[in-house]
């Protein structure tokens, strides 16, 4: 009897898990080994043939390239940020309040709102970027239209917008160190330094486990500034997976090549989530 | 009890109400909805109310739903999910160049099987060919000209007088272009010459340096594209020589969204834009501008741009009916008039320009004919089967030209391979 209690419990959200959740997964991973559908084309069974498309897809290989560069530059930059950002604001200082707060605003904005602000940041010769260049005397850059630059831009602006809502974890996370352990480090004569490394990084680690997984999914999930920065380009220099997968299916109505990019996208998230918390779990000390 | 009585009563008044209210309407009215994007600036969607609403006022027996839908691919995005969701509407306007996509789909039907009187089929011819052509295939009209724009040439004319040019005589050809554009580039890069957008929408650009140099980008039976033809090769060579070689405008891509502010604060004496752009540079421009024709190299030429109006397959005879009674009555000489001047669109049909709401507006302001004068040197926008793919392949490759990493001749080539190879089975 009591199963059935704790089943029906569990019930709403089940249904709710599996209807919006674990169907599309499925249905995606079907269609994708089904050709696009038109009207006068209807779609037939091709077995890996979408696959071998996307092996011989360059612009999947430049996109997906450009997404683990993007991965790494935002990544661990802005945990760094983040940690200092943290341990910065939860000293004493005057208007604490204040700091945190204005180190936050950037996560409270609409990604959609930053993007048209930054672009005007960019923007050659009027842009705050160059214009505060020229008061040093460099040159003009053209920041979104130099394929060699566009995609450090991106990265740029997307620490700028993450860093402040990582540091919300540390800060909570540092609050809930014990003060006893700073105060014992101090009567044993560690250093600053030699405490944050040995003691307080240690501590923060599950909290890290969990930014990390986090900000990994953000950086293959977060497109929304493409629409209005780039749209992509230059010649797709900084397209992101995710991106390419929307183009894919609403651009070129191609839903099954949609739907095998969006597999590779799952797996791929799969295997680097699996790999952190097999890797990490050894080195983190849960209390 | 009593209460359950009280509710049981009026739930079977209303449900009585409701279906003799449907029973009466059903019998007079035939209701019709339509989708309809809004891609630029300004209370569009109450110019459009208003005219709906007149319409509804002077044919009792036509409703008609306008749903404002987003941009035009949202718009089409949703038009074609009503349709498969087996609600569908029974008109749009949709984007010019969506009509290969829509016949494929088997969305749309051609406004040849709907007309019937002489009168109706004069209706067709009465629009300027220039904005026809995205609209005929197959020897069918399947679009008809609603909301279409043109790329024109807006110029400082104050940075004109400062370099020493005649404001009154802009640049007709592409050497005066350069020759102009020389002498209005400051070598401290305070000002330049001239800015043509390459993000967002570089194809259409692209499409009027080509018909410049005398080259169109595809068949019109959009299953062809002349990607690689020597004119389109030099003319993507010539729109790079303006920054690499002239060094009158900024090398690499020049972003779609903030030209117009570039050229609000002076930065670039020249920019190529939408003329959906008219109405804010004339409230915002602080200096004396400009609007010319684009510049010839064998003649003068741009693409046209914007939406059509489509009826679709899945329809009655009654509701198709309707439905072109509609478009005929917001597409006449004297609505089309207002809507041009309400807007900054131009007017569908050489006759919108003999009323006197148009007449008087162009005196009063003469950019508004620029674009009506340029559509005699006006070519279809790019259009395709496959057309997102085929328009995502030039756009790459002309970036990837005016960004240096390929020349225009090899960028050129490989984009024409990809999209034969898309487009083969259409053929």
């Amino acid at each position: 009897m009591n199963h059935v209690y704790g089943w029906l419990l569990l019930l709403p959200a089940a249904v709710f898990l599996l209807a919006f959740t674990h169907y599309p997964t499925v249905a995606t991973l079907m269609q994708s080994f089904f050709s696009e559908s038109t009207a006068l084309r209807p779609s037939v069974f091709v077995g890996l043939e979408n696959y071998e498309l996307l092996a011989e897809d360059e612009i999947f290989w430049k996109v997906l390239n450009n997404n683990l560069w993007y991965a790494a530059g935002t990544i661990p930059t802005s945990i760094a940020i983040a940690i200092l950002m943290a341990i910065w604001v939860n000293r004493r200082l005057p208007g604490r309040g204040l700091v945190r707060m204005a180190y936050f605003t950037p996560t409270i904005l609409p990604m959609i709102a930053v993007a048209n602000i930054w672009l005007f940041f960019y923007t050659p010769e009027i842009g705050l970027f160059d214009q505060i260049g020229a008061v040093f005397g460099m040159p003009s850059q053209n920041w979104l239209g130099d394929p060699d630059l566009v995609l450090g831009s991106l990265i740029v602006m997307t620490i700028w917008k993450e860093a402040g809502f990582f540091m919300i974890f540390y800060l909570a996370a540092l609050q809930s160190l014990p003060p006893e352990l700073e105060e014992a480090a101090h009567l044993e004569g560690a250093g600053r330094w030699y405490f944050f490394w040995r003691v307080t990084f240690p501590l923060l680690m599950p909290t890290t486990l969990f930014v990390m997984i986090n900000a990994v999914i953000n950086s293959f999930k977060m497109v929304d500034h493409l629409f209005i920065l780039t749209k992509g380009g230059p010649d797709n220099a900084s397209s992101l997976l995710l991106y390419y997968i929307f183009e894919v299916a609403f651009s070129f109505f191609d839903e099954s090549y949609a739907a095998t990019l969006t597999v590779v996208l799952l797996v791929l998230l799969a295997v680097i989530a699996v790999g952190q918390f097999v890797l990490m779990d050894k080195r983190i000390h849960y209390r | 009890m009593l209460r359950t009585m009280k509710h049981l009563t009026g739930g079977v008044a209303m449900a009585a109400a409701l279906v003799l209210g449907l029973g009466g309407a059903a019998q007079a009215k035939t209701e019709l909805t339509m989708y309809y994007p809004v891609a630029v600036g300004g209370p569009l969607t109450k110019i459009v109310d208003g005219l709906v609403a007149d319409f509804e006022k002077e044919n009792q027996d036509i409703k008609v739903n306008a749903i404002y839908a987003g941009n035009y691919n949202d718009a089409r995005i949703k038009a074609l999910a009503a349709l498969k969701s087996g609600n569908p509407a029974q008109l749009s306007v949709m984007f010019s160049i969506d009509i290969y996509e829509l016949i494929e789909q088997g969305a749309i039907v051609a406004f040849d099987d709907i007309v019937e009187t002489a009168e109706e089929k004069a209706w067709l011819k009465k629009f300027y060919p220039a904005l026809m052509e995205n609209g005929i295939t197959q020897g069918k009209t399947w679009g008809i000209p609603f909301q279409r724009s043109t790329i024109v040439m807006y110029y400082n004319k104050d940075a004109f007088r400062d370099a020493g040019l005649d404001p009154d005589s802009p640049p007709a050809t592409w050497g005066d272009l350069v020759s102009a554009g020389k002498k209005l580039t400051k070598a401290d890069g305070s000002r330049w010459g001239m800015m043509i957008p390459s993000t967002g929408y570089p194809y259409w650009m692209f499409g009027a340096l080509t018909k410049q140099n005398g080259q169109t980008l595809m068949h019109g039976d959009g299953n062809k594209t002349y990607f690689d033809a020597p004119a389109t090769v030099e003319a993507l060579q010539f729109w790079k020589d303006l920054g690499n070689k002239y060094a009158v405008m900024p090398k690499g891509t020049i972003e779609w969204g903030t030209l117009r502010q570039n050229f609000l604060e002076g930065k670039t004496a020249i920019m190529w834009h939408s003329t959906g752009n008219l109405t804010t540079v004339k409230k915002k421009a602080k200096f004396d501008f400009g609007v010319a024709m684009l510049p010839a190299k064998k003649s003068r030429g741009t693409p046209t741009g914007g939406g059509n109006f489509y009826i679709f397959k899945k329809t009655s005879p009654a509701e198709r009916k309707a439905a072109l009674t509609f478009i005929r009555w917001m597409t006449a000489p004297e609505r089309t008039a207002l809507w041009s001047k309400q807007t900054g669109y131009i007017g569908t049909r050489p006759d919108a320009y003999q009323t006197t709401i148009l007449k008087d507006y162009v005196v009063e302001f003469p950019p508004a004919a620029v674009a009506r004068d340029q559509l005699d040197f006006a070519t279809a926008e790019l259009s395709t089967y496959q057309t997102g793919r085929v328009r995502k392949l030039l756009d790459d490759a002309i970036q990837a030209a005016l960004t240096g990493s390929k020349s225009p001749g090899d960028a050129l080539g490989s984009a024409q391979k990809q999209a034969d190879r898309l487009l083969k089975r259409y053929r």
